[in-house]
């Protein structure tokens, strides 16, 4: 079985976002990691190795910057990487580079995470199964295999739905589908010598295009009410933020 | 220019978020034709023409409800039919898994996730929340067709009435779909997160599962949703699709009111977007009293019962 992985090189969640001249992020300080989703897309992938036999294929768009976060996924278990030499725009960029490495190659399943944690638009893995006539399904929290035959459970509003499709297909992963993985020594000194090809990418029409950035406003400081002044909390709920 | 809104229903009832998505796109352009999986009867009719739509296509196929591959499939019939330049979708677990799917098909550029009216129509420019609710993009988007997901609360719903005819459209049942739903399971009766206005949220702070009656009390007395901290539904004490934060679910309700909550960061990128927070936390130095509008240092398990009979007092 041939797995392959799409992962995000994104800001560690616990960074303070901030830009620079409001245009672009500031890298200064900033700890570049696996998005948090990916992690579980890549951690299930290795699971499924481990318990059927299968290689693992991981994938980023993304410049020369992110390989030592492509090399965290080689030591977490990934066999070989591949990186496609360009900034991970939009989604319809990225999800047409996955896509073009897709149809050069045959894997059974593609996983990633449910959402980038940088950009958030959710949207690569639809795409990229709506491109390749795959299924696709997210948020998907459990992916068990047998055979060709996959079941999953998707998370709805208020409940989940347990789905099958047939292999070949696409799911954007989020916990619990499996436990993160912490990369062992081992997997460290062997990452390094595995395959990281760079390839070319191939241009795409119809992004969006990112104009500026701006943070939320600041909240006003908190306004502090005794345990026993409850009632002038209701009552400036309601007369002066208006939401009751 | 014609503007065409996806319609979702819950439980048989037009969705809020629907009818903000309609509202979206009356600012936008003066017609509006929507489209729905289900019955579009006198009810849907009227209300649909109470915020402005001309006219809803609409199609009642069992196997539409719920499937996403076939819904984009159905839209997009829906895209080619009027001639739809744009179509604006409000977010929810079914819209997410429908946009990308439609967007392809209708070779459409597609912003998610937005929060605001657009600043400029051509191009066509949006803000959109990025950095899991950390912070907010300006992006536009290319000629051609477009697809647009709101997020809660990107507008205000406001009544603009005309009438609504309802137009039937084809759709072609595929013998199997790709994806075969087994079973559901999910919560009937109740508020769901995503869409509600109000949300009462707590932590690790309650202690155990045992202790959720007094915040599920406050909630039905608010009529909020109820929601958790990541730890309290990895620990089991909650439901997965509770959890808010970073890896859970976002919410911009008008009220949040967290609950034994220390506020770490990632927390608080699930939350950050609410209007108005009230955090109640027993240590003073809890971090989420900075990103707070108004709070109270004590123990929720005094708290929290004297709030809520002191809501049920003025409403
Ligand atoms: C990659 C990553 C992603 C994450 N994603 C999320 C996410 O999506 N959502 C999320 O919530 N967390 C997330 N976390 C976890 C996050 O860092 C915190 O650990 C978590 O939010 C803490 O939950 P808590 O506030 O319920 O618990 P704690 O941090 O343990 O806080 C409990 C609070 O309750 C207060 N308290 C205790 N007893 C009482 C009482 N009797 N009355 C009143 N107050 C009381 C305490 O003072 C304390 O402030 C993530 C972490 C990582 C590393």
């Amino acid at each position: 079985m041939n797995i392959l992985v799409c992962i995000t090189h994104v800001p560690d969640t616990t960074t303070k976002i901030k830009f620079v001249d409001g245009k672009e992020l500031d890298k200064n300080g900033v700890q570049f990691v696996i998005g948090p989703y990916d992690d579980y897309a890549l951690a299930r992938a290795v699971e499924l190795k481990e318990s059927l036999g299968a290689k693992v294929t991981v994938l980023n768009v993304g410049k020369q910057e992110t390989e030592p976060t492509i090399r965290k996924a080689l030591a977490i278990g990934a066999d070989e990487a591949i990186r496609i030499d360009a900034e991970p725009s939009d989604a319809i960029f990225v999800a047409h580079q996955i896509a073009h490495i897709a149809k050069q190659n045959s894997y059974d399943l593609i996983l990633m995470g449910r959402e980038s944690s940088d950009y958030n638009g959710g949207l690569v893995h639809g795409m990229v199964g709506e491109m390749l006539g795959w299924p696709s399904v997210s948020p998907c929290m459990k992916l068990d295999l047998e055979g060709t035959n996959a079941k999953m459970q998707k998370e709805i509003e208020g409940g989940k739905e347990l789905l099958e499709a047939t292999l070949p297909l696409v799911a954007g992963c989020q916990e619990p589908i499996a436990e993160w993985k912490i990369p062992n020594m081992r997997g460290i000194m062997s990452a390094r010598t595995k395959p990281l090809n760079v390839v070319e990418a191939i241009s795409v029409e119809g992004a969006i295009s990112y104009n500026s950035f701006d943070l939320p406003p600041e909240r006003s400081s908190c306004k502090f009410f005794e345990v026993d002044q409850v009632d002038d909390l209701v009552n400036a709920l309601k007369e002066e933020a208006k939401v009751l | 220019m014609s503007v065409l809104v996806f319609i979702e229903t819950n439980e048989g009832e037009i969705k809020s978020s629907s009818l903000e998505a309609v509202c979206y796109a009356k600012s936008i352009n003066e017609n509006v034709v929507a489209i729905m999986a289900g019955e579009a009867s006198s009810k849907e009719l009227d209300i649909l023409g109470k915020y402005g739509v001309t006219k809803v296509f609409y199609n009642e196929s069992e196997a539409l409800a719920n499937d996403s591959q076939g819904l984009a499939e159905f839209i997009f019939s829906g895209v080619e039919k009027e001639g739809a330049d744009l179509i604006i979708i409000a977010r929810s677990s079914l819209a997410d898994s429908i946009a990308p799917k439609l967007a392809i098909k209708a070779k459409a550029s597609i912003a998610t996730n937005v929060v605001d009216l657009p600043s400029s129509q051509s191009p066509l420019t949006v803000k959109r929340g990025v950095f899991t609710g950390k912070a907010f993009a300006t992006v536009s988007l290319p000629e051609g067709r477009k697809v647009l997901t709101l997020a809660k609360n990107a507008v205000g719903l406001k009544e603009s009435p005309s009438s609504c005819s309802s137009e039937k459209l084809g759709f072609s049942e595929v013998a199997s779909p790709k994806v075969k739903r087994l079973s559901v399971e999910k919560a009937t009766g109740s508020i769901l997160l995503p869409e509600a206005d109000k949300v009462v949220s707590a932590g690790r702070g309650l202690k155990g599962p045992e202790n959720w009656e007094m915040i599920e009390e406050l909630a039905n007395t608010l009529g909020a949703a109820t929601a958790c901290s990541k730890p309290v539904s990895d620990m089991e004490w909650r439901p997965h699709h509770e959890h808010v934060g970073q890896t859970g679910i976002k919410v911009s309700p008008s009220l949040y009111i967290a609950i034994g909550i220390s506020g770490a960061i990632q927390h608080l990128a699930g939350v950050n977007s609410s209007k108005t927070i009230v955090v109640i936390n027993k240590d003073a130095e809890a971090p989420f009293f900075k990103s707070a509008d108004y709070g109270i240092v004590g123990d929720a398990f005094e708290v929290v019962p004297k709030l809520t009979e002191a809501i049920k007092r003025v409403v």
